[in-house]
């Protein structure tokens, strides 16, 4: 996708997700596949409330995690939620994105 | 003038693993018998049954229990079919039909799939392992085929309670988990005992030139657990809901309990580091 079009990013439903320790597990009911989330991939799950532009989770989520310039951060951020998308983890779109049901629970774990 | 119809006589045995009482009904004396002697220890004198398995003994005309087992959910109704069985089990109506041939394995499968159908709803799970009870407490000895789920049985102690050497019951009461005993067995061939007991400790089996026992991270034992619990859902919508339950179960279990790497030789001395 080309920059400067607002992204949005969304959590997907079918998609069931835990913090453990201090690694994201998610698992995909598509197949039953589990998937662990690196540092930045675990931020964007956090932060996909399909309202909030990606640029906007990148700024105030990544730029302030990680010593990285903001056009380089988003690109990185766009090519992580598209393959994020492609494993199902996330719903992506140039258009906000009505939540389809509750957010699956998430809780703080050993 | 002779009757029309022919009034045929109906068997029932209730069958009570982890305290869930399944009624097996049956036409069949001689399959009765066969039922009661393959669960010996886990048939129960209730007369109350969480639900019924109705079975309809077919002509072996398809006889594979190596096939695949394949589970569904069609609204609201678990479809199960192997080669050497079809079954039906709608939990709404507590009512189901097995379609088999006079044989224990069919019906264990059945048996295995129901239940860990009906734990999964309550924060519970069948486990790929082997379970002991030893001092009022239960552990959990997990791994694949060849991790060790019978040498360790074979290794307990005489004060140890053997619950299985395959399939472990954990159901999920409140905030504790409990280890069942189950019929589920692996190589040692051996029922494990009808009983229960707090789970103390998983440990993840592995085999080396010593035993030790290594502190486990929680990422890893939560995807340990998932690998070796039974679970029957497929790549279906309708099976979202079962991938959330498993998910969740694992990650509270190894929230709850503690988890280790038990490695270990085939040496009684194991035991002395377990509890």
């Amino acid at each position: 996708m080309k920059m400067n079009r607002k992204l949005y990013v969304a959590r997907s439903p079918r998609i069931a997700a835990r913090m453990l320790g201090e690694e994201m597990l998610v698992m995909s009911s598509r197949g039953s596949t589990l998937f662990t989330l690196n540092p930045t991939a675990t931020i964007l799950w956090q932060a996909a409330d399909g309202a909030t532009p990606l640029e906007e989770i990148v700024q105030r989520r990544i730029c302030s995690e990680f010593e990285v310039q903001p056009e380089v951060a988003l690109r990185d951020a766009e090519a992580l939620a598209e393959d994020l998308a492609r494993h199902g983890i996330l719903l992506i779109s140039e258009e906000p994105i009505a939540r389809p049901e509750a957010p699956v629970q998430e809780q703080p774990q050993r | 003038m002779p009757g029309l119809a022919t009034q045929v006589e109906r068997y029932s045995v209730v069958i009570s693993i982890g305290g869930v009482p399944v009624r097996v009904n049956t036409t069949d004396a001689d399959f009765l018998a066969l039922l009661q002697d393959r669960y010996a220890g886990f048939v129960s004198e209730e007369t109350q049954a969480e639900f019924d398995f109705d079975v309809d003994l077919a002509a072996p005309a398809f006889v594979d229990p190596e096939a695949p087992v394949s589970v569904k959910h069609r609204a609201g109704r678990w479809f199960m079919e192997r080669g050497d069985f079809r079954a039906e089990w709608d939990p709404a109506a507590r009512r189901g039909w097995i379609r088999q041939t006079a044989n224990p394995y069919s019906i264990d499968a059945v048996l295995r799939i129901a239940h860990s159908l009906v734990l999964a709803r309550q924060g519970g799970f069948l486990l790929h392992s082997a379970s002991a009870i030893r001092h009022g407490k239960a552990f959990l000895f997990a791994g694949v085929s060849g991790a060790g789920k019978t040498t360790i049985s074979r290794l307990a102690p005489a004060d140890a309670t053997l619950l299985t050497d395959e399939i472990s019951y954990v159901r999920k009461l409140d905030d504790d988990y409990l280890a069942f005993g189950t019929p589920f067995t692996g190589e040692l061939a051996k029922l494990g005992e009808n009983t229960s007991a707090p789970v103390a400790a998983l440990y993840l089996l592995a085999q080396g030139p010593e035993n030790r026992i290594d502190p486990v991270t929680a990422a890893n034992a939560g995807r340990e657990l998932l690998a070796n619990m039974l679970f029957f859902a497929q790549d279906q919508e309708e099976d979202r809901e079962m991938v959330h339950w498993a998910f969740q179960a694992a990650c509270d279990f190894v929230h709850r309990v503690p988890v280790y790497r038990l490695t270990f030789i085939p040496d009684a001395r194991v035991w002395e580091m377990i509890g």
